[in-house]
């Protein structure tokens, strides 16, 4: 069994979804670490988001974005097979909760948009 | 009228394996005459009648109904009857038997765990009050029936553990297809067997050794979907945990 995963493209895709859940598990322990600074005080918080903006950061959230992404995506394509039986078609499921997700992300944009305008 | 002068030709490499004489498997190199018309099954078969009589490989309806020619056919399950040469030419194609069991002799694999691990899952009604067939038909609504009309459509034709490498990497999971037989009787509205079945579905080895990867339902034939099967038994497996299992189970319905 070793290498199984590199074998068929859909297993290859499999690993990638299972991988970029940790990408997510990092982001969380990133905006954690923010928290953490906010509580400590200003000059934690500055440095912090001094973090944020170097070309390092910003490469690795270029990387990040689009390995979330997929994660969320992928998620939302097996979410059927974790529901049970329902009247609507499967397909209405996964694009149902992408639609929400699209539409609950541009609203925090938006909030944060107007909060700090 | 379909032409049934072979006109064209196909390389098959199908994998070789006399355990008497053989000390690994090997593939063997078949040119092979098709029309359009014919499977890989017919294939297999075109080899055995006219170029090798002791090429072992198991079939028997060639529909897609029996569940018997499953071979791993470039690396991907599929039942030997249900692909067409036409759509594989010119090859090579590469034929191999089933992921995941012990050979036997060529395409031919042992399949004793899995008929263990399906006897294990009760397969089978598990009635409140037991009757006589002169009794007559447990009768049900359309809307019963639907509940696991879907799942009863498996031919245990193994392409699910082929397809799953949970299967590969642990022996002793119970698998796409039994699994997803244990949710088409525990969904029967006839039917009370949770109870006998949730040691199999709660173990490590049972529900909760999917980890979702989902080719069982994408390879199966008959559009069974086991992952969808298994997911819904977590919810099951999980409220049983939790101590809620009298919440779902069904009660029996009067003598």
């Amino acid at each position: 069994m070793g290498g199984w995963w590199r074998r068929r493209s859909v297993h290859r895709r499999y690993m990638l979804r299972e991988a970029s859940a940790l990408c997510i598990t990092a982001y969380a322990l990133l905006l954690l670490a923010g928290l953490v600074c906010l509580q400590r005080g200003e000059a934690a918080y500055a440095a912090w988001r001094a973090l944020l903006g170097t070309p390092w950061s910003i490469g690795l959230h270029a990387l990040a974005l689009p390995l979330i992404a997929y994660h969320a995506i992928t998620w939302f394509q097996v979410m059927p097979k974790t529901a049970p039986r329902l009247a609507v078609p499967p397909r209405w499921i996964t694009l149902g909760g992408l639609a929400l997700s699209a539409l609950l992300s541009l609203a925090l944009l938006v909030a944060l948009w107007w909060v700090g305008r | 009228m379909s032409d049934t002068t072979p006109t064209r030709r196909i390389t098959l490499e199908v994998q070789s394996y006399h355990p008497e004489t053989d000390s690994a498997p090997h593939l063997q190199r078949w040119d092979v005459p098709f029309t359009d018309d014919m499977s890989l099954l017919q294939g297999l078969q075109h080899i055995k009648d006219h170029l090798d009589g002791s090429l072992s490989f198991r079939w028997s309806c060639r529909m897609a109904i029996c569940g018997s020619c499953g071979f791993m056919v470039n690396g991907t399950p599929q039942l030997g009857c249900q692909v067409f040469l036409r759509d594989l030419a010119p090859g090579p194609v590469r034929v191999e038997p089933l992921a995941h069991f012990p050979v036997l002799r060529d395409l031919v694999v042992d399949q004793g765990s899995f008929l263990d691990k399906l006897e294990a899952v009760r397969p089978w009604l598990v009635p409140a009050h037991p009757q006589p067939l002169g009794a007559g038909p447990q009768r049900q609504t359309p809307q019963q029936m639907a509940q696991y009309q879907p799942y009863a459509q498996c031919i245990n034709c193994l392409l699910c553990y082929a397809a799953c490498p949970q299967v590969g990497l642990n022996p002793g999971f119970a698998g796409p297809a039994a699994l997803a037989l244990l949710h088409r009787w525990n969904a029967d509205s006839r039917d009370v067997g949770w109870a006998a079945r949730r040691d199999v579905a709660n173990a490590e080895e049972g529900v909760w050794g999917c980890t979702l990867v989902g080719d069982c339902s994408t390879v199966c034939p008959k559009g069974v979907d086991p992952a969808h099967a298994i997911n819904q038994n977590k919810v099951h497996s999980a409220a049983d945990y939790l101590g809620l299992g009298r919440l779902l189970a069904r009660r029996a319905p009067p003598p």
